[in-house]
């Protein structure tokens, strides 16, 4: 489904991203692992194009995805949620996620402007929220809720976005772990149902249990990929996590 | 009487172009502070139209196409630079516009262009004809605001970033805000120069942009009620008391700094906050009885 070949990125004369290649498949749940500043948000950026890579291609499907905007990758089938949460603050958690649960209706900027019904899309981001678990702040402000509510509810705005690949970017960072070990849960039950998932995490322990394979990144260049047992008894993994 | 048509005259003018600003900077979060040059545009162009012969009503829609082509090419700018370089930009935009048409003898040079043909309505009837504009545009404003293209705009007006990961083409509405937002704007400068019979350049200034964005930021960005309060006591103001007239800027850059500091989102903040404390003391009261 998704091909990364030989992405490499320069920040001025910094190689944050160096040559990594990996291939996605259609239904797979893989765990894009490696210590902090290793280069994972900057490989996630160059597939929702807000990062332009120096060399190699990212492609979706039949479709290189280089050199078009996010907002049309988005609209090919990759739902993204973010490491650091941006809610819309001037809108409720409902309404954050109703907003892109229409993302149809705002296809064509137009014909938006004859579209007025919210109902369906409303129904549609109650049934996400209560999956993630936070249906309760629905008509709440993202402003007063603590960290854990607000990186499901980017989990939850990104699945409005029915994507074919859904990225997230440590969606267990900054819950406990009751939480956390829920959240997993509900991630490979979505991969259960056939999403295809990469998934950025530092909290391993629940990496390992739910991904189908790792890809391991330190300083910029792949050092691993497998299965997820095998890949952490590798000894440059260790290394790059233990020093 | 002909006083108070005067003065309702001149209020729904000033409504409209206020209204018309708020799309670009009260719904979609594009500052601008060059507005009165696409009012200027509107003006200019109905004048020269009904001058040669063109009916009245149809000069309005070329006022308004004309104001809308110069601001979709100024929403260009908006594509390529954000927050105060934007209000930069269109500033540079207002001093290009009264630099421009100073120069041109078409359009009258700095003494600007008098006896623009009366529609021929009396002052009730064009009283009544801009009244309505203000009706149908205060309509329209609402059930914009409404629309999934008035959500976009939220989301855009708030954060183009994430705007754009959630899959939003931002340039197209960015555009389409200008786009509706000048178009008005090039309307109230059709009805505005039919109304005084006489434009100059110096009509259409940064210091009357800075009165239009006042009335938009006093009022609550993105409030439709909030503006048209503002704009409609802020333009009577300077007509009842003619001190602050000639302390407009002033007066008006005053008012803007209090509101920046106590009540960023303007009269609308107020409201909202008062009826809020309306709310949670009337549940005080339910829950001590």
């Amino acid at each position: 489904m998704l091909q990364i070949n030989d992405i490499t990125v320069d920040f001025g004369g910094v190689r944050a991203v160096d040559q990594v290649s990996f291939v996605l498949k259609k239904g797979e749940l893989l765990g894009l692992i490696g210590p902090n500043g290793a280069g994972k948000t900057t490989l996630m950026r160059v597939i929702t194009g807000s990062v332009t890579p120096s060399l190699g291609t990212v492609r979706l499907e039949d479709r290189i995805l280089n050199k078009l905007p996010s907002y049309q990758r988005i609209r090919l089938g990759i739902g993204l949620s973010q490491q650091i949460v941006s809610p819309f603050r001037s809108m409720t958690v409902l309404e954050n996620v109703a907003f892109v649960a229409g993302y149809h209706k705002t296809k064509n900027p137009i014909a938006s402007l004859f579209k007025v019904n919210r109902s369906p899309e409303n129904e549609e981001a109650k049934r996400l929220l209560n999956m993630v678990g936070i249906e309760e702040v629905a008509s709440s402000s993202p402003s007063n809720l603590p960290l854990g509510y607000l990186k499901r509810l980017e989990l939850a705005r990104a699945l409005a976005l029915k994507p074919k690949l859904l990225l997230l970017d440590e969606p267990l960072a900054g819950l406990n772990q009751v939480e956390a070990v829920q959240l997993s849960d509900t991630l490979w039950e979505l991969n259960r149902k056939g999403q295809t998932i990469i998934l950025i995490e530092h909290n391993l322990s629940e990496v390992i249990r739910i991904c189908h394979r790792l890809v391991v990144i330190d300083n910029g260049r792949k050092i691993g990929e497998g299965e997820p047992h095998m890949v952490m008894n590798d000894a440059d993994v260790q290394s790059a996590y233990l020093g | 009487m002909e006083y108070e048509i005067s003065l309702l005259t001149i209020v729904g003018i000033s409504i409209i172009g206020a209204l018309s600003l708020n799309m670009i900077l009260g719904f979609c979060g594009q500052i601008s502070l060059g507005h009165a040059a696409f009012i200027g545009v509107g003006a200019y162009t109905s004048s020269i139209l009904t001058k040669s012969g063109v009916p009245f009503l149809l000069s309005l829609p070329g006022a308004m196409a004309l104001s809308c082509l110069i601001g979709i090419i100024v929403g260009f700018s908006s594509l390529r630079v954000r927050h105060d370089f934007l209000a930069i930009t269109t500033m540079g935009v207002s001093f290009l516009f009264t630099g421009v048409v100073r120069k041109q003898e078409v359009l009258g040079g700095e003494m600007g262009i008098a006896m623009i043909p009366d529609p021929g309505w009396g002052k009730l009837g064009y009283m009544v004809f801009v009244i309505l504009l203000v009706v149908i545009l205060a309509i329209f404003s609402l059930y914009l605001k409404r629309s999934w293209m008035g959500y976009t705009f939220d989301a855009v007006a708030e954060d183009e970033d994430t705007a754009s990961i959630v899959g939003v083409n931002v340039a197209s509405f960015k555009l389409i805000a200008f786009a509706l937002g000048t178009a008005f704007a090039g309307l109230a400068g059709a009805l505005y120069a039919h109304n005084v019979k006489f434009i100059d350049p110096e009509s259409f200034g940064f210091i009357e942009s800075i009165t239009v964005l006042s009335m938009v930021v006093i009022g609550g960005t993105g409030s439709v009620w909030g503006v048209i309060t503002a704009a409609a006591v802020l333009s009577v103001f300077p007509l009842w008391f003619q001190f602050i007239d000639d302390y407009k800027l002033l007066v008006y850059g005053t008012l803007l700094c209090i509101v920046m500091l106590f009540s960023p989102q303007g009269l609308s903040g107020i409201v909202a906050d008062l009826k809020g404390r309306l709310v949670n003391s009337k549940e005080g009261l339910h829950a001590a009885d």
